[in-house]
């Protein structure tokens, strides 16, 4: 089937989406490679920050695993909604497989940010509002994950982590505006922000550059983790259908 | 390019990030390869799905 043939709807089959994503992934994968190669050229290129001299070059991992840490969750919530509201096969699949990738952003996030922060604010960690709430975002991550693993029937523990990535999701705008909100250590938003970036293009090139890479990461990750899912849930069905046969 | 005297900072931020990474793929190609292993050592013991399709055929 070509790409063309194939609609949106197709990709809710499991054996198509297979298909699809066998010839996509690897040139989704060529091309992460290419732009993480001139991301990281660009960072190493870029000039010392007046105030903060070469640790500026810290910013551009830090921010970008901090934008994943809340767009995979994001990513989870509307396919929460599709496991709860729709019932799309495919739904709880993509959110299991992007629960560990969103939890490594958000650990990178979080340890890139102190590495950053003991020399610019002398100190690895402040409990103010920005930290905080992504630290709870790790935690949500790490729950996720555990529940997944505990609960066996793959059905039940859908509706559950779906409810549970949905009542999560209220951190999201938390985490965004807590800068804003509340008077915290961390600086406010310099990139996405009414009135335009205050960066200067210097920075601003790499860091975009770098976003687009890692963004780019994320979905090659989890389309692969997606394709993994598939083929485990398929094994434990054959699995199950053998031991049927087994016991008749 | 010199990195001042904060380098030790900046050089342990891109490793961890590297490793942390490195390993999120390692550890997909490792769970692809284990469920394809899988699927086929259920298509040798003559395992079918319902649609009468083998264990490891993917289209």
């Amino acid at each position: 089937m070509s790409l063309k043939t194939m609609s949106l709807i197709d990709l809710a089959n499991p054996t198509k989406f297979l298909a699809l994503t066998a010839r996509v992934l690897p040139w989704l994968a060529a091309i992460t490679a290419f732009l993480l190669a001139i991301g990281l050229y660009q960072s190493a290129m870029a000039p010392d920050d007046y105030q903060q001299g070469a640790t500026v070059k810290i910013m551009f991992i830090h921010v970008p695993n901090a934008w994943l840490s809340m767009f995979v969750w994001g990513v989870m919530s509307v396919a929460a909604l599709g496991t709860l509201v729709w019932r799309h096969p495919l739904a709880d699949v993509a959110a299991k497989a992007a629960a560990p990738i969103g939890a490594a952003f958000t650990f990178l996030a979080l340890v890139t940010g102190s590495l950053w922060g003991r020399p610019m604010w002398g100190t690895y960690w402040e409990w103010d509002a920005r930290l905080t709430s992504v630290l709870i975002l790790f935690l949500m991550y790490l729950g996720l994950m555990a529940l997944w693993r505990a609960v066996e029937d793959p059905s039940r523990a859908a509706r559950a982590a779906a409810v549970l990535t949905l009542v999560g999701a209220i951190n999201l705008p938390i985490i965004k505006f807590s800068v804003d909100w509340w008077n915290t250590l961390h600086q406010p938003a310099s990139v996405f922000r009414i009135g335009g970036s205050t960066l200067d293009r210097a920075f601003l090139i790499p860091l975009l550059v770098m976003a687009i890479a890692f963004t780019l990461l994320f979905l090659t990750l989890h389309l692969a983790a997606m394709r993994n899912e598939i083929l485990r849930r398929r094994v434990r069905s054959l699995q199950m259908m053998q031991a049927n046969r087994q016991a008749a | 390019m010199s990195l001042g005297p904060y380098a030790s900072f900046i050089v342990t931020a891109y490793a961890l990030v590297a490793i942390v990474l490195v390993l999120l793929i390692v550890w997909v190609a490792i769970d692809y390869r284990s469920q394809t292993r899988r699927l086929r050592e259920l298509d040798e013991s003559g395992v079918t799905r319902r649609s009468g399709r083998s264990a490891t055929e993917r289209s």
